[in-house]
């Protein structure tokens, strides 16, 4: 029984960590325009697929996952370039709508340039599964929460330290008052879309041994990485985090104690539960309007 | 001097008040709908047609509901295929299962989609912006997955086969039997649609639309109209899914899913927000592009998310406002 | 006859405390003016007054009602009305419109009989748009019936929002800052228009910086200064108080100066 309860776990982290890494893509977007990016999913989904195409071309791993980040990152400042910065004065409503159509454009060039087919991308270190504190776990689920570790370390050094990063922070607390000091906000936005398409993209990649991978795996994780977005408070880093380790375990636990079928309905309760009792999420902050 | 020709405009005015009646939308458009749907089965070539034509039919008489709540409230929804799904699987169970007459069934399903939109609503009609698109998006995915999990009642995600139509004996079967009865209802629903449109209600929710506090300061119950057009469009949805299983024979929980409910949206975004006309233009133009582009199926999508794009980029309030924008600014 | 009431009506936000403790007073059929230098907390008031902000402390009383805490929607019920000082006008629709909105509560409509289009409704829009241009008249607006909002002047607008207060028909008129940007002619027009409006009956409340406005039309004036009362009288107490003139009145004495 306690195996059962550890393996539970074991695997919430890993999801969690995933939507974890999904869910600081939202946030940093949102931080630099209050926008939500619903194509988040798709750099997912972009990280994993291309990671496997250039796997195949002969490229050796390490390579092809930078490569894979690179590529969801070009197409992330792509679309801002082209999509939301020309929409940038419209209301909510109309952004919210281009990103969704953003999403389903990518996920038809994904339809075009690879095909609909389920594909699988070589774990990093092999596959003997491991026994810890009691759950069997697969090398990669480690590679996920170091890997996912090791980012947030990262980006708490580019977000403290950088002069980037700092811009990206200051904005994200008052645009106006950060473009009175000098920092183009038009450039943060641009910037954050590729961090964010880097984020998501290596998400891809990390889970993509695990999961598999196909154009539309970007759909689901997107909604879920949102949901952990919301319940840890959209905007808040640690949030990302806490919100996406929180509803991997969520999750996973009641999809063994309660019931399977219904696991993916987990997420979007969640969701309405943050929406109608907390909006700010854990550990956001209380934003007011002024008249 | 100016004032004659202040008198002249006023009197004009006037002059034109009392006909206002019987030249605006509300008659001249629906008119002119009417027409069409007469006309139509003259050019009409074979069943594939009218099955289209139905298809688009039942669309617009969701997007036309959808419209109320988008342009012209200003809200959003991005889960009324929810609303659809619910109306289509509930008249299907009750007539199957429970041996409700279809019509009855219809009625009972679609009461019962109102009394759900009406409790969900109040809760989520409270947050705004992102907040109600996503709280939307949850709530429609939730009614999709239900759906197709509770497979013991539904038939899961292979569907169900739902019984035919009959009113008073009489079975309504066949596409050509259907294009009038959807026709019909289209035209009911653009009626009602425009009605509510140019009485108080409409202008209350166009009011709240752009300025919810003047619109409040006003006397208007915010809340209260925002509530009534979520539940009267989920009303549009419900019917339109109830007519869509009896049509169809068979429904599939694919018709409550999210891409649905994107779908449903675009139709409304594309064709024309704050315009009813603009809805059926929406719907008809988007259902039948998918169609017209069945040989290149495989690029659906990307013309799909395009589109979207490009719309909201450039053509934020849809083609038709745009559109009659223009003709009024080349007419003058 | 007390029209609007507020007793030790406090507002914070946050840790900033907006309103402190203010008792005070609007009679019937007057014109009263708020004053007091930006951030003084005039326009948190007027919000207050309208439901707008629901207040952390104390009470309103309008008519004899209490309303502290109620949505605006009730406030304009009560028959309290309001225009703003950035114009909320419904921009998306025409300037008989925007009249016609604002009578929403004299013509209540249910849905069904919205969706039907009834006879009786049609007759009571007939009776809507008449009395909807008799207010555009009344403002000289009548021109613009027609046009789409978004097209007007900004003197016409702010004339609008009026219009489409008065179309409410409230017994208190509350104007967050009508004179505010127009010119001495338009200036003088809202003065003609204000006094009109009170000759009929309706009580006033303007919040203005125009002090030429202000003292030329109010009968009584009411100074705030960081959320508290400063001072409150009649034109020619509230000038001669020396902590009003202290902190703010330079202008203004020289105003009644020019009126004298």
């Amino acid at each position: 029984m306690a195996g059962q309860w550890a393996q539970f776990v074991a695997g919430g982290l890993t999801a969690g960590s995933v939507y974890a890494l999904v869910a600081l893509g939202y946030s940093i977007i949102f931080n630099a325009s209050r926008v939500i990016n619903f194509a988040q999913g798709e750099f997912v989904m972009i990280g994993g697929m291309s990671a496997v195409s250039l796997v195949a071309t002969g490229m050796p791993l390490p390579l092809a996952v930078a490569g894979a980040v690179l590529i969801a990152a070009v197409v992330a400042l792509l679309l801002e370039k082209l999509a939301v910065a020309r929409a940038r004065r419209a209301d909510v409503v109309t952004l919210i709508i281009i990103t969704i159509g953003a999403s389903i454009f990518l996920r038809g060039l994904a339809q075009l340039v690879w095909d609909k087919k389920i594909h699988a991308l070589p774990p990093f270190s092999g596959d003997r599964p491991l026994a810890i504190l009691g759950a069997t776990v697969v090398p990669q689920s480690l590679w996920v929460l170091g890997a996912t570790v090791a980012i947030v370390a990262a980006l708490s050094w580019f977000f403290g330290r950088t002069l980037t990063g700092k811009a990206m922070l200051a904005t994200s607390h008052n645009r106006l008052a950060a473009q009175l000091v000098g920092i183009d906000v038009g450039r943060v936005l641009f910037a954050s879309f590729g961090l964010a398409g880097a984020l998501g993209a290596i998400a891809g990649v990390l889970v993509a041994p695990i999961t598999f991978t196909s154009y539309e795996v970007g759909v689901m994780l997107g909604l879920k990485g949102f949901a952990a977005a919301m319940l840890g408070g959209l905007g808040s880093f640690a949030g990302a985090i806490v919100g996406g380790l929180a509803l991997g375990l969520l999750e996973s636990l009641s999809a063994g104690y309660v019931s399977s079928a219904y696991k993916d309905v987990v997420a979007f309760v969640v969701m309405l539960a943050v929406l109608f009792l907390r909006p700010r999420g854990i550990l956001g902050t209380l934003q007011g309007i002024r008249v | 001097m100016e004032s004659l020709a202040h008198s002249k405009a006023f009197a004009s005015e006037r002059r034109r008040a009392p006909t206002r009646r019987w030249a605006g939308p509300r008659t001249g458009g629906i008119a002119a709908l009417a027409l069409v749907i007469a006309l139509a089965p003259l050019v009409i070539a074979n069943n594939y047609f009218y099955d289209v034509a139905i298809l688009v039919g039942l669309n617009a008489i969701v997007c036309v509901g959808l419209n109320l709540l988008i342009g012209y409230a200003g809200q959003i929804s991005l889960g009324h295929a929810g609303f659809f799904g619910l109306g289509a699987y509930g008249s299907a169970l009750l007539a199957a299962r429970y041996g409700f007459p279809p019509l009855a069934a219809l009625a009972a399903a679609t009461a019962g989609v109102a009394l759900v939109a009406f409790v969900v609503g109040r809760p989520i009609l409270s947050l705004q912006g992102h907040y109600l698109a996503m709280a939307t998006l949850g709530l429609g995915i939730i009614v999709s997955i239900v759906i197709s999990a509770e497979d013991r009642i539904t038939g899961g995600p292979d569907g169900m086969a739902v019984p035919p139509m009959a009113v008073f004996g009489f079975i309504v079967q066949g596409e050509r039997t259907w294009y009038w009865v959807v026709g019909a209802c289209l035209l009911v629903a653009v009626w009602l649609a425009q009605n509510l449109v140019e009485s108080p209600v409409g202008r209350a929710l166009r009011a709240l639309h752009t300025s919810e506090i003047a619109a409040e300061v006003i006397g208007i119950d915010s809340a209260r109209h925002k509530l009534m057009v979520f539940v009267l469009s989920a009303v549009f949805a419900a019917v339109a899914g109830g007519l869509t299983a009896y049509y169809a024979g068979f429904i599939t929980p694919a018709k409550a899913s999210f891409l649905h409910s994107i779908e449903l949206v675009t139709m409304v975004v594309f064709g024309g927000m704050a315009s009813t006309f603009g809805a059926v233009v929406g719907a008809a133009a988007l259902t039948v592009l998918p169609q017209a582009l069945t040989l290149l199926k495989d690029y659906e999508m990307v013309v799909f998310g395009a589109l979207l794009m490009a719309t909201m980029i450039f053509l934020p309030r849809g083609v038709v406002p745009t559109l009659a924008d223009a003709l009024r600014r080349g007419a003058r | 006859m007390t029209a609007l009431r507020v007793e030790r009506l406090s507002k914070d936000f946050g840790g900033v405390r907006a309103i402190h403790e203010l008792t005070w007073e609007v009679r019937r059929g007057t014109i009263h003016s708020i004053i007091g230098p930006n951030g003084a907390g005039k326009t948190t008031l007027l919000n207050l007054l309208t439901g707008v902000y629901a207040p952390s402390a104390g009470r309103i009383v309008c008519d004899g009602r209490d309303l502290s805490g109620a949505p605006p929607h009730t406030f304009a019920a009560a028959g309290v009305g309001r225009t703003f000082q950035n114009l909320q006008i419904f921009f998306n629709m025409t300037a008989l419109d925007n009249v016609m909105t604002g009578a929403h509560l004299r013509e209540p409509c249910g849905l069904v009989s919205a969706l039907l289009h009834t006879p009786r409704l049609a007759r009571a829009e007939g009776e809507c748009r008449a009395r909807a241009m008799h207010w555009l008249r009344f403002l000289g607006l009548e021109r613009y019936a027609p046009m789409a909002a978004a097209s007007m002047p900004y003197g016409a607008l702010k004339r609008l929002e009026i219009a489409r207060a008065l179309a409410a028909e409230p017994s208190v008129l509350l104007l967050d800052e009508p004179a505010a940007g127009l010119n001495p002619t338009e200036a003088r027009e809202i003065d003609a228009l204000l006094k009109q409006l009170a000759a009929g009956g309706t009580t006033l409340v303007l919040v203005e910086h125009n002090m030429r406005l202000v003292m030329g039309v109010s009968d009584h004036i009411l100074v705030l200064d960081y959320g508290r009362r400063l001072a409150e009288g009649t034109a020619a107490e509230v000038a001669a108080d020396p902590r009003v003139v202290e902190a703010y009145l330079g202008a203004a004495e020289a105003a009644v100066a020019g009126h004298a």
